[in-house]
């Protein structure tokens, strides 16, 4: 990022304040970026921002609610902090903002699959145009265009939606609504036979270990979440594609009209299931019907909260 | 061997306590003719019903799934029907990314004086059904099954 030093400054003057501020540093191996919480000045220094920088790190700004905490976010992240203050999961004069433009991350999934082996990766270094990296001993050069992740090659909001500090020159964006979901339309083209069976394929491989749950903002049941909740029993505790599934349904109806796309659910997920999907499917139908996007205006009222007595839009059947 | 076996699919309606429920009981007591496909799930409120039940059954085994509650306007509770609507409008258009017909879940509002329309109503959902025939079943070890598991390992 070439404004780190003026991020850093901000953060610095800010940090007396603030109880914590949440970014990425290094990680165990120089190809991954974690989460990084800065308490105090000295911590500062490790802060990194590049494409390397995927998590959504609004993720744990539930739990630190009464807390006051900064947080850096990109355009996606900033669209899912809109949406906890909306729904009053976290307070606004609680949050500190560092917003920026984003020109997308890359999709650790689509290097794994170029370079093979990441077991030993040595030096990784990220310009705006290339990811180098040395993977035991051989260096291979990616262009970005081949490893960014999709959600960023069809990005709307690539600057922070709403912040108190923005960090460097805003970013334009070019896609419109409908690129965005492309990939979808490919999908629902399939027969209805062939879906039913792509998805217990896709879902026969899940294992149940919840990291889509984990690393969505939206998810903040928690303690609560109804997968293992045994009154009411929902899910059992076997490992059956049909459960497996429905928890999936679950998670995707629970973020009908609040999903921000951020797809951290999609990047957590070990087997790679494109659970991304569902999500998208809800969000392009509440945009046909309610013309609501989420994570844009912290007042506005997710269209499954409200109602209209008649609805111009909702055909209803008729026998 | 049951009469009605192969003759009949496995269809759920989920009705709303005052309104389609005293329907389906008005079209009971008027001795209006109906298939017998359908078995009635009764809910205090079409708001009740999350959508997530509908899913749940289709999953579960069941061939068709409907819903009704009190015409829009008329709700006991005021506007449980209102968030319903959106909901369960939600559902039907989420549906087929599974790979489930959308045909197979419906919802609709019957008033409780309305038998006739019951009569219509139950009649052409269930002819729907039929006309798709049994739907996907999710494969995998049945209750029986488990059973005969559980047994051999005591």
């Amino acid at each position: 990022m070439k404004n780190l030093e003026d991020l850093k400054k901000q953060i610095k003057d800010a940090l007396p304040e603030l109880d914590v501020v949440i970014g990425w540093s290094d990680s165990f191996d120089p190809l991954h970026a974690t989460p990084h919480f800065i308490r105090r000045e000295a911590d500062i220094d490790k802060l990194k921002v590049d494409a390397l920088c995927v998590h959504n790190l609004a993720t744990y700004l539930p739990s630190l609610k009464g807390k006051k905490v900064g947080i850096v976010v990109k355009g996606c992240d900033s669209r899912s902090v809109v949406e906890l203050l909306q729904e009053n999961l976290i307070k606004r004069e609680d949050v500190t903002i560092f917003g920026f433009g984003c020109n997308g991350v890359v999709d650790q999934t689509k290097i794994r699959r170029a370079v093979g082996d990441v077991g030993q990766v040595e030096t990784c270094e990220v310009s705006e145009t290339e990811v180098k990296l040395t993977v035991a001993g051989k260096e291979h050069k990616l262009p970005m265009a081949d490893v960014i992740a999709d959600k960023c090659q069809t990005c709307r909001y690539p600057n922070a939606v709403v912040s108190d500090q923005f960090i460097g020159d805003e970013i334009k964006a070019t896609a419109s609504f409908e690129d965005g979901y492309k990939d979808l339309e490919e999908f629902e083209a399939k027969s209805t036979e062939e879906k039913f069976s792509f998805w217990l394929g896709e879902m026969d491989r899940c294992i149940r270990c919840y990291a889509c749950r984990n690393a969505c903002p939206m998810c903040v049941c928690r303690d609560h979440c109804v997968a293992q909740s045994r009154d009411p029993h929902w899910l059992s505790q076997e490992a059956h594609v049909r459960d497996k599934w429905m928890f999936q349904v679950i998670h995707a109806y629970h973020l009908a009209g609040r999903c921000t796309e951020c797809g951290e659910c999609q990047r957590a997920c070990p087997v790679d299931i494109p659970i991304l999907l569902f999500k998208k499917k809800f969000n392009k139908e509440i945009k046909e019907v309610f013309n609501y996007e989420a994570g844009l205006d912290p007042e506005a009222k997710p269209p499954l909260q409200t109602f209209k007595i008649d609805e111009p839009t909702i055909k209803e059947k008729e026998w | 061997m049951p009469v009605l076996e192969g003759k009949e699919l496995r269809i759920v309606g989920f009705l709303c306590n005052w309104c389609s429920y005293g329907g389906a009981d008005t079209a009971g007591v008027g001795r209006f003719t109906q298939p017998t496909d359908l078995r009635v799930i009764k809910v205090p409120c079409s708001g009740r019903i999350d959508p997530l039940f509908i899913v749940k059954t289709l999953m579960s085994g069941a061939d068709g799934v409907l819903v009704s509650g009190c015409h829009p306007n008329d709700c006991h509770y005021a506007e449980g029907n209102f968030y319903a609507r959106r909901r369960l409008e939600m559902l039907k258009r989420f549906i087929p990314m599974l790979g489930i017909d959308p045909d197979r879940f419906d919802y609709t509002w019957v008033s409780a004086s309305e038998g006739q329309r019951w009569q219509e109503v139950v009649t052409k959902f269930t002819e729907q059904i039929h006309k798709l025939g049994p739907a996907q079943k999710i494969e995998g070890p049945e209750a029986e099954e488990t059973l005969k598991l559980m047994e051999a390992s005591l």
